[in-house]
């Protein structure tokens, strides 16, 4: 895509995240969207493109009196909404449509009209994985990290020192869930879920919502809000079972997808002011680093113990407490795009002084798919 | 490991040679003619140059611990905590399963260490394929 030629607009999230058993998901998509119309200064009949995941464009469409020339229902997962940032910057270039929402809304936790997981048994999944008692992402997305840690001798106490500095940006988050300090200790003694995972290296399981608008960056101009320009964008998809991940130590969608990000961008790593890494799990962030290129292999975990990515750090990571401490609703790559446009408006709780690039890295399934959006909040 | 309940695979037509080798105890997996890849799982080309003369070959039945996690949590089928694996076999493929035959803990699950494939009946349809430690290590 042309670099700085599609703006952020509107952004924002459920009015509430956490428990939110008073609204079903299609109401959390609602809701969010309204959020983000509101901020954006435009209402329903300004939008003439739609993309969501969870739920069918279609739906979330009809239900908030939207006719579109445009619509994308793509559904990889976490990471689809970077993704459909990426097709939206694409299509308003192309002149498909003009305005886009993008819209994510979940009852992860409560399970209000919910969007059913079915397993389907004649799936290769289904025959070549789940006889074998997986039960959702704790006992699938962690498999490959005795590989990982062997091959680069990487310890628990690592690991679990990615959950203690996420605590820490957490901390600074009024609207995150988990706000305590934590400690190494505190996580190695957490309740086993997976070897080696304990509970405290897993993601939080919430309600909640939110919704993107964008437009042309000429339009831009004339609406209310700081425009948040796209910069660079990526995307890739690798295999539906965690089983056959080509590299049980590396993402190969992670790659693809962010050496694409950084070429449209044109940008280098030190360039890069605030990251954003999809932290459904403690690894991720540390595969995330080594295959966005942040570090060379086998050293995210000792860049992270070297407290780079905390506050007061070079590179800071997941500054909203990530999945981890804020909040995870299943598919969180809305809410790191979210953060990732706070901090190039200025307005984020643990805000980034300065802050001219930020980067928001997506997966989607078990290391299956990917997405990344390099933002920028200078036109010039 | 209780054997009642656990989620059972409906075979294809084109993953039907693995689940009929199954019953008759061998592991099949599937080689190209063409530039010789053997992959898994099963499809009737070669996911590698896309050639459609692939042949069924028997695997050794021969593999490595690659990766694994113990779960803790109740799942039909299974009492925690269990060991979900994925081995790598000879031939090169790597495939999820089950350890059997030695303790479900960290200590005895050890990266790499050798192991061979057996097989465990659970209806009249469906064998699975497990693996245990290599006899005599």
């Amino acid at each position: 895509m042309k670099p700085k030629s599609v703006a952020v607009v509107g952004a924002a999230e459920s009015t509430n995240l956490g428990v939110i058993p008073g609204l079903s998901q299609i109401q959390l998509h609602a809701d969010a969207a309204l959020n983000a119309l509101r901020d954006a200064g435009l209402s329903p009949s300004d939008i003439d493109g739609i993309a969501t995941a969870g739920e069918t464009p279609t739906t979330v469409a009809h239900y908030l009196g939207i006719t579109p020339t445009w619509v994308d229902g793509t559904a990889v997962g976490g990471c689809s909404f970077m993704i459909h940032v990426r097709h939206a910057a694409a299509a308003i270039n192309d002149g498909l449509c003009r305005t886009v929402l993008i819209t994510h809304g979940e009852s992860g936790k409560s399970r209000v009209g919910a969007s059913p997981r079915p397993a389907y048994p004649a799936s290769l999944a289904g025959q070549f994985e789940a006889p074998f008692g997986v039960m959702g992402p704790p006992t699938m997305f962690t498999i490959p990290v005795l590989r990982y840690m062997k091959t680069y001798r990487i310890t628990e106490e690592q690991i679990a020192m990615v959950s203690v500095v996420q605590r820490e940006w957490a901390a600074k988050n009024p609207r995150a869930t988990f706000k305590e300090p934590i400690t190494v200790t505190d996580v190695l003694n957490s309740r086993m879920i997976a070897y080696p995972f304990r509970i405290l290296m897993c993601c939080l399981v919430t309600d909640g919502g939110g919704a993107l608008i964008l437009t042309s960056a000429d339009r831009a101009q004339d609406l209310p809000q700081k425009p948040v320009y796209i910069l660079g964008t990526g995307e890739s998809v690798e295999s539906p079972m965690i089983s056959q991940m080509e590299n049980f130590t590396s993402s190969r969608a992670f790659r693809v997808s962010g050496k694409k990000a950084f070429a449209e961008a044109g940008i280098t790593h030190k360039d890069v002011d605030h990251l954003m890494i999809y932290d459904a799990f403690a690894h991720l962030p540390l595969y995330g680093l080594e295959d966005l290129g942040f570090c060379e292999p086998g050293q995210a975990a000792a860049f992270i113990v070297g407290r780079n990515t905390a506050p007061g750090g070079k590179l800071p990571l997941n500054t909203n407490g990530g999945g981890l401490s804020y909040m995870h609703s299943g598919m969180y790559g809305m809410y790191a795009l979210q953060e990732s446009v706070r901090q190039m408006r200025g307005v984020a709780a643990a805000q980034v002084k300065g802050a001219k690039i930020s980067i928001a890295h997506g997966v989607g399934g078990m290391f299956a798919a990917s997405g990344t959006i390099v933002f920028s909040n200078e036109r010039g | 490991m209780a054997e009642g309940g656990r989620p059972l695979p409906v075979p294809t037509p084109e993953t039907k040679h693995f689940w009929e080798g199954a019953q008759a105890g061998e592991l099949r997996l599937q080689r190209c003619d063409d530039c010789r890849h053997t992959y898994f799982p099963p499809r009737p080309f070669c996911p590698k140059c896309a050639s459609r003369r692939v042949s069924i070959i028997k695997s050794a039945g021969k593999a490595k611990l690659h990766s694994y996690v113990i779960h803790h949590r109740p799942v039909p089928g299974f009492t925690p905590p269990y060991a979900i694996a994925v081995v790598e076999l000879t031939e090169g493929p790597r495939m999820m399963t089950n350890i059997v035959g030695c303790p479900q803990t960290p200590e005895a699950l050890v990266l790499d260490m050798p192991l061979e494939v057996t097989f465990e009946k659970q209806t009249d349809q469906i064998t699975l394929p497990l693996f245990r430690p290599t006899a005599g290590k």
